[in-house]
């Protein structure tokens, strides 16, 4: 475990350089015992693939201070009973209409479209943390015969809820945004509420599957979430 | 009490002091971004300082006042009117019912604080009433005003105003090199890389707002061009993409990425990032974390400081 001073109001910690569950592991409990410890002066905690960063109030608190809680609650973290992980499913349509780079990614693959549906939906894959915009989550677990580049030029816009695929990456984007990755298919649920406690439906550490549903499912579900909503 | 917004200005905001504790959901603060001005708005016009403000950006609103208010305007010099009449800047003035306050180009800085005595009633989302726009949430219906939108104003609690030290901001406008502490990916740059950036004018390029402000100039490029695990970004952090022309990550930032982050502009400087406008020159100087911690310390007792009790 590294430290580094990231700012004058923020500390890195490093585990490794590497994209690996044992790693992430570290990672995810020591955000946890953050999470826990609710110090008022924690200002955000930032989990990436293989560290933490932590911003704090300078005018309250020191990076030397910070240091020994680091390393107190890792100690205390690493010894730590497993923290259960959420399995989350999240049901996507794997439909034309709302996955137009089917086809190219069954293409490229060399797979049948319900290979590649089939193949992306089997796993149960790893949140290794969310960043980039609210709720966008980088997940891990993605069957290398599906790994295809992105898209040359990236789309203006792209609806909320687009399940896609870039490089060795899986996703969902979570609210309307523009983006480069190819579009597979598109979830029903809202991956992003501001007004939800929590606002998001997927948290780091947790794991999830997707479920395909056909269409009559996508509309059903999309009618009853607009009812909650409204 | 309600105001209209007559015409928008470029593009204006509601904002608070940010939004903390949601950054592993990808949810950056937001906030002010010249958070010193927006605080001293609010304190003006008897306010706490985290009350919901209005942030103007290069170009000002318009806005009629249906009952009369205290109002403040702080940040870029920005020329403002009720009819003919220049209002005053950096202390609280009155409006009387059915005014309508003409806020026009700013011609230094890049953002103008309007606070009013009571605060703007937006509903708080997670804790904030700041707007997040790429989240299309906060402040009001989580975007920029637009004419004819109709904002409410809390009833104030008090009508204790306050007023600035003659010359007390004299300092902020004194251009300055941004001061910043070497970055988390500091080993990934050679001394070559660092002289460059700290000794290099780089100018504000026009693609540049509360997300992030690109810096044109001199290219700073890591010793070897690897791939860095996607991590945390710090406020303020600058960061190094491919073509080496720095980025300073904002308010709006995204909260994780992949380019190396070779410096950060110290939290007592981030006031200064919020009032670069496009073209504007900046120049970067190294200050250890001690000094960094010194100055805003310092710049937190100069606020307690300015006003006269």
């Amino acid at each position: 475990m590294k430290i580094i001073p990231a700012s004058d109001s923020s500390l890195l910690v490093v585990f490794g350089n590497a994209i690996s569950p044992a790693l992430h592991e570290r990672v995810i409990r020591l955000f946890y015992s953050f999470q826990a410890w609710h110090d008022p002066r924690i200002r955000n905690l930032h989990p990436g693939y293989a560290s933490l960063l932590i911003d704090f109030d300078p005018l309250r608190m020191t990076h030397d201070e910070l240091i020994s809680v680091v390393q107190q609650l890792a100690l205390a973290s690493d010894s730590a009973v497993d923290r259960r992980a959420n399995v989350v499913t999240i049901p996507v349509c794997y439909d034309i209409e709302f996955g137009p780079d089917l086809l190219d990614v069954s293409q490229h693959a060399g797979l049948s479209v319900e290979e590649v549906v089939r193949l992306h939906s089997s796993p149960t894959y790893l949140v290794y943390f969310l960043g980039f915009s609210p709720g966008f989550v980088y997940l891990g677990g993605l069957p290398e015969s599906l790994h295809v580049p992105r898209l040359a030029t990236p789309r203006p816009s792209i609806v909320g809820g687009s399940v896609g695929i870039a490089g060795r990456q899986t996703g969902i984007y979570p609210v309307d945004s523009p983006g480069g990755w190819k579009l597979i298919g598109r979830t029903p649920l809202r991956m992003f509420d501001p007004e939800a406690t929590p606002p998001t439906r997927l948290q780091p550490g947790d794991r999830m599957k997707f479920s395909p549903i056909d269409r009559a499912t996508f509309e059903d579900i999309s009618r009853r979430a607009e009812a909650r909503l409204t | 009490m309600t105001i209209r917004v007559v015409k928008p200005g470029l593009f204006t905001t509601v904002q608070d002091l940010g939004r903390y504790g949601y950054a592993h959901l990808g949810i950056s603060p937001a906030g002010a971004a010249d958070p010193l001005s927006f605080r001293i708005a609010n304190l003006l016009v008897g306010n706490d300082e985290n009350v919901p403000a209005l942030e103007m950006t290069l170009l000002g609103a318009t806005l009629e006042f249906e009952e009369s208010a205290i109002v403040a305007l702080t940040g870029a010099s920005c020329e403002c009117k009720v009819g003919f009449a220049q209002v005053p800047v950096n202390a609280a003035f009155d409006l009387p019912a059915g005014a309508a306050l003409k806020c026009e180009r700013m011609t230094t800085g890049a953002r103008c604080y309007l606070s009013v005595q009571g605060g703007f009633d937006t509903p708080l989302v997670m804790g904030s009433a700041s707007t997040l726009v790429a989240g299309h949430f906060g402040g009001f219906k989580g975007r920029g005003l637009q004419k004819g939108d109709v904002l409410h104003v809390r009833q104030p609690d008090s009508v204790r105003i306050r007023s600035l030290r003659p010359g007390a901001l004299d300092s902020l406008r004194a251009p300055r090199p941004l001061r910043v502490t070497k970055g988390a990916q500091q080993d990934w740059f050679g001394s070559e890389a660092f002289e460059k950036l700290f000794s290099s004018v780089y100018i504000v390029s026009e693609q540049s707002n509360r997300t992030g402000l690109r810096l044109k100039g001199e290219a700073v490029r890591p010793r070897e061009q690897s791939e860095l695990l996607t991590d945390g970004i710090p406020l303020a952090a600058i960061q190094v993409p491919q073509d080496g022309q720095p980025i300073i990550l904002f308010v709006d930032q995204q909260t994780t990425g992949g380019y190396p982050k070779i410096a950060n502009v110290i939290a007592a400087d981030v006031h200064s990032v919020g009032q670069l406008r496009p073209r504007d020159e900046v120049r970067l100087v190294e200050v250890s974390i001690a000094e960094a911690v010194k100055a805003i310390g310092e710049q937190e007792r100069w606020l307690r400081e300015i006003f006269i009790s």
